[in-house]
């Protein structure tokens, strides 16, 4: 699907986000890097409070106070955004990044018609007149799957379902052909059933348009279904990445070997399902040494000394761990 | 129109008592207010067409009234009902008027101090904690003693006055629509916060402001009646409500009653009116209350 050898779309390397509060610096993003091929879907994985959404944020520098990004590079196209001025900030959002998120419900504004809130995007990322905005939004709210286009454009948030409201947002995020869409956790709020449908959509819409996607997720179901590569954060950290059949089939990390066995499998009903011991430790003073170790089956005393680092695994994965998984074998 | 006949909103309008009544006496104030004016033959402001020797008729039905003036006249001859209507006038006005004023200052400055936070949130939040902390009148008497007195004068205190309940509640409703992901959405695309504002946050904090504004015109007419019983409201010349209550005040207790009791009356209907159409608008428009 992509080759090694072309340029990123996106690199982000070494990004430190932190929010500064009172009870101390809450480091949610400590040293991530990724990089994004043109055409390429990478998964974000990792829990609640893993520091996933916080990525994507970074990515369009919407850290609010007390957060601020510490250190690191989001190279776009070679340009760094770290250090990109507002200005130049509010014209990559929306045109050459955008965004789709978690509830379709409160993603859009109730009191004005969908059209309208289509049509500002293009009002502000193109030099068409209103014909050819007005038409630009019917054929996006097509190609999305909402049938009667033209009419459905006058109608008001309240008057779809929550499925049909994502297809909006969708489209919303499609409209003004950026290069890069960060979904966070896109499926979340829809039903299993819608989910699918919404899924195969995002991915048939990205491949036409040939964009880049970021999908942020709890879910490896989900990311197993769409994404080239995955990347899996744990406390902040890169723990794991690689392709994406690889990593889910036969990990190297023990924490994505959990998140895997923590999926209900329906062909095996009499045995408990599997879960991660303990819980996400305290982000704000993490322990020395490996963040995962209290929760992993395999710690040893090297765990509690030394932080393991990112390093190559077999195949196109990397793990941070001192004892990485081989294949077939259980954490 | 026919959308709106067959609303929800209409149809509870139909079945609240309360409602009809209050809207009832709005639109009688608002007639008398608008036509009044014309259909009284005398004007109480000038000093021509007054009659020295009308001085202190009593109400028509009683011994000594004269049909020309149904409710009496004061000591300087002016028929009260005229005094009543054009005194209604004025003091509507001041209402209407101090109204639109705080709540244009109370919004922006709730917009802003939701939306920023910050600095910016905490000066605007503390002034309004402290104007909190006296009772109106007594800010209001303060401001009119320093910079005089007068209709515009008056506006101003009951600006400085009233704009605080604006900026908290706009204050409060913004910081949870900001929390909300369209807010985020406009941002991810790239629209400039004044926009957002503008657009996204204004639109969808108003609804809590009708009502305030609805009650406020009530307060203000009464406080602006207190002031001007006081004293300090407005120019002798040109008599609102309050400064009616005053004039007849003074001979209240050697049994002129009707030059004071008659314009009371009157500015209590008025604020009742106001009140129990805002009652209904509050059940109206509260989404907790359904």
């Amino acid at each position: 699907m992509t080759e090694a050898a072309k340029q990123p779309l996106l690199d982000v390397h070494d990004l430190r986000t932190h929010f500064h509060t009172f009870g101390g610096t809450v480091k949610a993003v400590n040293g991530v890097s990724f990089d994004i091929a043109e055409g390429e879907v990478m998964g974000l994985v990792g829990e609640s409070g893993g520091g996933k959404s916080v990525v994507g944020f970074s990515i369009l520098g919407l850290i609010d106070s007390p957060g601020k990004i510490e250190g690191g590079q989001i190279l776009l196209d070679g340009e760094d955004l770290v250090k990109a001025g507002e200005a130049r900030l509010r014209e990559i959002r929306g045109r050459e990044i955008s965004m789709v998120f978690q509830d379709p419900m409160t993603s859009l504004n109730p009191l004005h018609s969908v059209g309208r809130q289509m049509d500002e995007v293009l009002r502000l990322h193109s030099d068409l007149d209103a014909q050819a905005r007005h038409s630009a939004c019917v054929e996006m709210l097509e190609s999305v799957g909402i049938s009667r286009a033209t009419e459905r454009l006058r109608a008001y948030p309240h008057q779809f379902s929550g499925g049909m409201r994502q297809r909006v947002v969708i489209a919303i995020a499609l409209l003004a052909r950026p290069r890069l869409i960060i979904a966070d956790e896109p499926t979340t709020a829809l039903d299993v059933t819608i989910q699918s449908q919404i899924l195969k959509l995002m991915r048939r819409q990205i491949a036409e348009k040939g964009a880049s996607m970021i999908l942020v997720t709890h879910d490896l179901a989900v990311v197993s279904e769409m994404a080239d590569r995955i990347t899996v954060l744990y406390c902040g950290n890169v723990v794991e990445r690689g392709r994406a059949r690889e990593l889910i089939e036969a990990p190297a990390h023990p924490y994505t070997r959990g998140l895997i066995d923590s999926i209900p499998d329906p062909s095996n009903r009499h045995e408990r399902l599997k879960q991660i011991p303990g819980t996400v430790p305290d982000i704000r003073n993490l322990p020395q040494g490996c963040n995962f170790r209290d929760r992993c089956p395999r710690a040893q005393a090297l765990c509690a000394e030394i932080e393991p680092k990112l390093s190559a695994q077999r195949g196109s994965l990397s793990a941070a761990c001192h004892f990485p998984l081989n294949p077939g074998e259980s954490a | 129109m026919t959308a709106f006949l067959q609303s929800e909103f209409f149809h509870n309008y139909c079945r609240s008592s309360s409602a009809m009544i209050g809207s009832g006496l709005m639109a009688f104030f608002a007639l008398a207010v608008l036509i009044g004016p014309f259909l009284v033959a005398q004007n109480p402001y000038d000093n021509a067409t007054l009659n020295l020797l009308d001085s202190y008729k009593p109400p028509m039905w009683l011994e000594g009234g004269d049909p020309q003036f149904p409710l009496g006249t004061d000591g300087q001859g002016r028929d009260v009902w005229a005094s009543i209507l054009y005194g209604a006038r004025i003091s509507l006005f001041i209402g209407l008027v101090a109204m639109i004023a705080s709540c244009t200052i109370g919004t922006v400055l709730g917009l802003i101090a939701g939306f920023y936070g910050g600095l910016a949130d905490s000066i605007i939040m503390r002034i309004a904690d402290i104007q909190l902390s006296f009772p109106s009148i007594l800010i209001a008497l303060f401001l009119m003693s320093a910079v005089g007195t007068g209709i515009d004068k008056v506006l101003i205190a009951l600006t400085a006055v009233g704009w605080v309940v604006y900026a908290r509640t706009v204050r409060g409703s913004t910081l949870s629509e900001i929390e909300k992901e369209y807010v985020q959405a406009a941002k991810v695309a790239g629209l400039p916060n004044t926009k957002i504002i503008r657009k996204h946050v204004l639109p969808n904090v108003l609804t809590p402001l009708i009502v305030i504004a609805t009650i406020q015109v009530g307060t203000f007419v009464l406080i602006e009646a207190s002031l001007s019983f006081l004293g300090v409201g407005v120019p002798i010349t040109k008599p609102s409500l309050g400064l009616l209550i005053k004039n007849g005040f003074d001979v209240l207790f050697s049994g002129l009653w009707w030059t004071s009791v008659f314009p009371g009356f009157a500015i209590m209907m008025l604020v009742f009116g106001i009140n129990l159409f805002g009652d209904f608008l509050r059940d109206e428009l509260n989404p907790r209350l359904k």
